[in-house]
């Protein structure tokens, strides 16, 4: 069972612990929502994606006896891997890609509210939504990334993305890329912006140009896709890209790397890059270079790069403020890039060594996993993938493992479309 | 606490980062959750369930993995960052998780033509319809569809070397018969 903002109160008011403020306008009797036996021990988990809904699950299973609520403003989840496809045609809507939050609640206990945070205190451990506000023994951040509008000149973040969409949340922004390019004309010219490392997914942008190329190879023959890198080069499975696009789409991707956009003009299609003359395009994908989400920002987690929340290698607690706790994109993580598998496997470290402090034990070391596919073509995809260990303190990849694939492959588009439908089971039952 | 482990913690103390305990079984095959499902069940349909194998058919598989005996997509990347101990640990954890029989789409009249040939030809490694799974020979029972044909390509193929006893065996089956075969094994509960 989920709570709406008006029910949360309700539930969170039958736990002990709670501190409840300004609830007098909102009903708190005759619930019929379960008053669940609390511990008093209550863990908050904020962000409902590849992080947190595997954080919350994963305390529940470990110690049932700490009520765990998750805060999550949207009532569905729709993930960004694999959204790419769905650019590409190979995917006819989103749904497979998108999932709830009910079974979490029904089959761990999980108190799911969907509601906005406010507000952090990490003093008073207190966590604010818009439906009041209340109090946790550890907190747990995964809230994904937020952009640096900022540093592009002429970008409204209001309403530069309905012209030029960033598509980098999935969802309405990943439908009106589709829409733009089902309404481009024939020998349009469709241009991708890539922020400088690090940002969430780094082969995600390669990807995108790889899959719109192969939607304009089959619609569209005569466009073509130009790719403005901040990077100096391809930022992740280069030589593969490089191989797929060589194979399948020769002609229509343009590359050009260390081409940083540093202005836009939605009225004029353009965008502007340091060296260069503007670059006109009929559909302008225009990702923001990036920093850990608002929330955390706004809870004064992020480190001195002004950017990212440094932690603590073994619990993911932040190293600036006790007993909260970042994963995912948000947070550094040392070799671990910002991929939902790496968020996954994070929650699960951190839910671990979150239930071994509260329970007085030793913690644990981190091992950690990355996985990443990439689409190629209607049939091929590669893959990065990594274990990760702990060496002086830090995160590092465990030497002589992991890597890239040898070459394109027919089995590892197969087994791509069983890991996005693994991991969303593991984050939605 | 292990001895080894104390000198661990000091030298940690010593380095100025707080002590943990090595990874626990439980720690290692959270990671391979992500793509194998909680408990080994794999919500399919490639990727294979782990649960219910024996802990050598677990180790043997991640050692030729590692060593690329055994072809594979990306698990040769991934088992080269684990040690003999920690398969060890992943096999053992596996061998005591429940069998995972999901339910899939399964062709009725293949699965009772495997029925009928299973017992001549793969039941002598294979026994009780390919639930039990001892030294290296992994569970077929409930096994995803997709995930056994693929590596039943392979092994027909040559790129992955079947043992001799099954290679003899193989050699009398038709296309059509080990196409039952998988859809028979897949059907057992």
């Amino acid at each position: 069972m989920t709570f709406d903002r008006r029910s949360f109160l309700k539930v969170l008011s039958a736990a002990s612990g709670a501190t409840l403020a300004g609830c007098g306008a909102l009903p708190m009797g005759g619930s019929s929502l379960p008053t669940a036996k609390s511990s008093g021990r209550r863990v908050v988990v904020v962000g409902g994606g590849y992080g947190g809904t595997i954080a919350a699950k994963y305390v529940r299973m470990l110690d049932p006896s700490i009520e765990v609520v998750l805060v999550e403003r949207e009532r569905q989840f729709v993930s960004c891997p694999y959204s790419n496809l769905y650019l590409g045609g190979l995917l006819p809507n989103l749904s497979s890609l998108t999932i709830g939050y009910d079974k979490l609640a029904a089959n761990h206990g999980v108190k799911v509210v969907h509601d906005t945070v406010t507000a952090i205190d990490a003093t008073k451990k207190t966590v604010t939504v818009g439906g009041g506000s209340f109090n946790y023994d550890r907190l747990v951040l995964s809230p994904g990334i937020d952009f640096r509008f900022e540093e592009i000149a002429g970008y409204d973040p209001a309403t530069t993305p309905q012209v030029m969409p960033h598509s980098w949340k999935a969802g309405p922004q990943t439908m009106l890329l589709r829409k733009q390019l089902e309404n481009m004309r024939d020998g349009g010219v469709v241009v991708i912006a890539v922020p400088q490392m690090p940002f969430r997914c780094p082969p995600g942008p390669y990807e995108r140009a790889t899959m719109i190329a192969m939607y304009l190879k089959q619609h569209k023959p005569r466009s073509k896709v130009i790719v403005l890198d901040a990077n100096p080069d391809i930022a992740s499975k280069g030589g593969l890209f490089r191989k797929g696009w060589a194979k399948h789409y020769a002609g229509l991707i343009e590359y050009q790397g260390a081409k940083r956009v540093t202005a836009v003009n939605a009225r004029n299609m353009t965008v502007s890059v340091e060296g260069l003359e503007d670059v006109k395009g009929d559909v302008i994908n225009v990702i923001p270079p990036q920093r850990a989400g608002d929330i955390a920002r706004n809870a004064g987690l992020i480190g001195p790069d002004k950017r990212w929340c440094p932690v603590d290698t073994t619990t993911f607690e932040s190293t600036l403020a006790k007993d909260v706790h970042v994963i995912g994109d948000a947070c550094i993580a040392g070799a671990m890039p910002k991929s939902g598998f790496s968020a996954n496997s994070e929650a699960k470290v951190c839910a671990t060594n979150i239930v071994a402090l509260m329970n007085g034990r030793e913690t644990i070391q981190l091992s950690g996993l990355n996985t990443c596919y990439s689409q190629i073509s209607p049939t091929e995809a590669v893959s990065v993938a990594a274990v990760y260990t702990i060496k002086d303190g830090a995160i590092v990849s465990v030497p002589n493992s992991g890597g890239v694939s040898p070459d394109l492959s027919e089995a590892e588009a197969v087994y791509a479309k069983s890991w996005i439908n693994n991991i969303l089971t593991e984050m939605s039952t | 606490m292990h001895h080894r482990y104390a000198l661990f913690a000091l030298a940690a103390l010593a380095c100025g980062f707080a002590s943990a305990a090595p990874p626990t079984p439980a720690m290692l095959t959270n990671s391979c959750a992500g793509c194998h499902g909680i408990g080994g069940a794999s919500a399919g349909p490639s990727m294979p369930n782990l649960a219910g194998h024996s802990k050598e058919a677990i180790v043997e598989a991640m050692k030729k993995f590692k060593s690329g005996e055994r072809p594979s997509t990306l698990m040769g990347r991934l088992a080269k960052g684990y040690t003999d101990a920690e398969f060890a640990a992943m096999g053992d954890y596996y061998s005591k998780q429940k069998p995972h029989t999901p339910k899939q789409s399964l062709d009725s009249a293949k699965v009772a033509r495997g029925a009928a040939i299973e017992g001549a030809s793969c039941a002598g490694c294979h026994p009780d319809s390919g639930r039990r799974s001892f030294g290296e020979v992994p569970a077929l029972a409930g096994q995803w569809l997709p995930y056994l044909q693929m590596q039943m390509q392979m092994f027909v193929a040559g790129t992955r070397k079947m043992p001799e006893p099954m290679a003899q065996q193989v050699k009398a089956l038709s296309a059509t018969d080990i196409d039952s075969l998988m859809h028979f094994y897949a059907s057992v509960k």
